[in-house]
């Protein structure tokens, strides 16, 4: 049976369509949530993509931390469900505690939009699952707040516990440590600013961002196994 | 029970040790125009609101929550608080 896979979209999200298509693209049944639903409990996986949600302002997650699906969002992710934010869905997750940490402007107050080479950090979340640490990956970037900033005690930890999901190669936007994506304690949240589903097509210049997204629907497979 | 009126203003600033790119750039900006013996800039936001509250330690105890909930992210920003009375409304 195919995964399904909600996708969050808040007003003002802009990725939900390049995701879905690249879920359905390897099996997956991918379907759009509204910002207003109040339960994903079907969901095999949730994806919180990318784009401007409540039109970032105030700072981006800020407003949408407080969405209505975010409490339904928080429970599914309690209960171990996959949760992957993309870029500004990286940013609601840090906003909602999901994640730690925050998404600073970039150092130089660039707005980046560019192709981005990362390294497989940690296998231990379910976007990295299976994927050898140490693999490059060419993902594209497009943002003005992915500089990830964290107190060095919380950095402490995430190395110490391999929640370092993905690192750039080349830093881009001064994030600390160079990170480009993290997981939570149990490694079902997951948080990256590249954009794995822009990269899912040799097409679009990468198809690299599929093993992750490969990943994703591989551990949403184990979850529906665990749980049915 | 009469309730009075507060303007407060809230200043949001980003943690001492958290990088400032905005200020930075804006202190770079200030050298090249010529304004020498500037360091130290940072940017921050201002937020003005009007609360009702039955006295002045009530509407800085709601504004601060205020503040804690949605104005600053407390990870990487502090906020400030000062209050003005406007009357009594009620």
């Amino acid at each position: 049976m195919a995964a399904r896979v909600g996708v969050v979209v808040f007003p003002g999200t802009n990725c939900e369509h390049d995701v879905a298509e690249a879920l359905e693209g390897l099996g997956a049944q991918a379907e759009l949530v509204w910002h207003t639903a109040t339960s994903v409990a079907a969901m095999d996986a949730l994806v919180l993509p990318g784009g401007f949600a409540h039109g970032d302002y105030l700072r981006p997650g800020a407003i949408a931390r407080f969405s209505p699906v975010m409490a339904a969002v928080q429970d599914f992710a309690a209960a171990g469900g996959p949760v992957v934010g993309i870029c500004n869905g990286f940013q609601v997750l840090t906003e909602a505690h999901l994640l730690p940490g925050a998404l600073q402007k970039n150092r130089g107050l660039s707005f980046l939009c560019q192709m981005t080479e990362v390294e497989v950090a940690s296998d231990r979340s379910v976007l990295t699952a299976g994927v050898e640490v140490g693999r490059r990956l060419r993902l594209p970037i497009n943002h003005f707040e992915g500089n990830y900033t964290a107190d060095p005690s919380v950095l402490a930890e995430l190395e110490a516990q391999s929640r370092v999901v993905l690192r750039y190669v080349d830093n881009p936007n001064g994030s600390d440590a160079a990170i480009a994506g993290i997981c939570n304690e149990a490694g079902n949240v997951v948080g990256l600013m590249p954009h794995p589903e822009r990269a899912s097509s040799e097409l679009l210049g990468s198809s690299d961002g599929l093993v992750l997204l490969q990943a994703l629907l591989a551990s949403a497979g184990r979850a529906l196994a665990h749980n049915r | 029970m009469s309730v009075a009126g507060y303007e407060a203003l809230v200043e949001v600033q980003l943690r001492p040790g958290v990088a400032d790119p905005q200020g930075a750039t804006i202190e770079h900006a200030l050298g090249a125009l010529g304004f020498n013996g500037v360091s130290k800039v940072r940017a921050g936001k201002a937020f003005r609101l009007q609360v009702d509250a039955p006295d002045a330690s009530a509407a800085r105890r709601l504004v601060e929550e205020i503040c804690a909930r949605l104005l600053a992210n407390p990870v990487i920003e502090v906020s400030a608080v000062s209050l003005e009375p406007l009357g009594e409304v009620a």
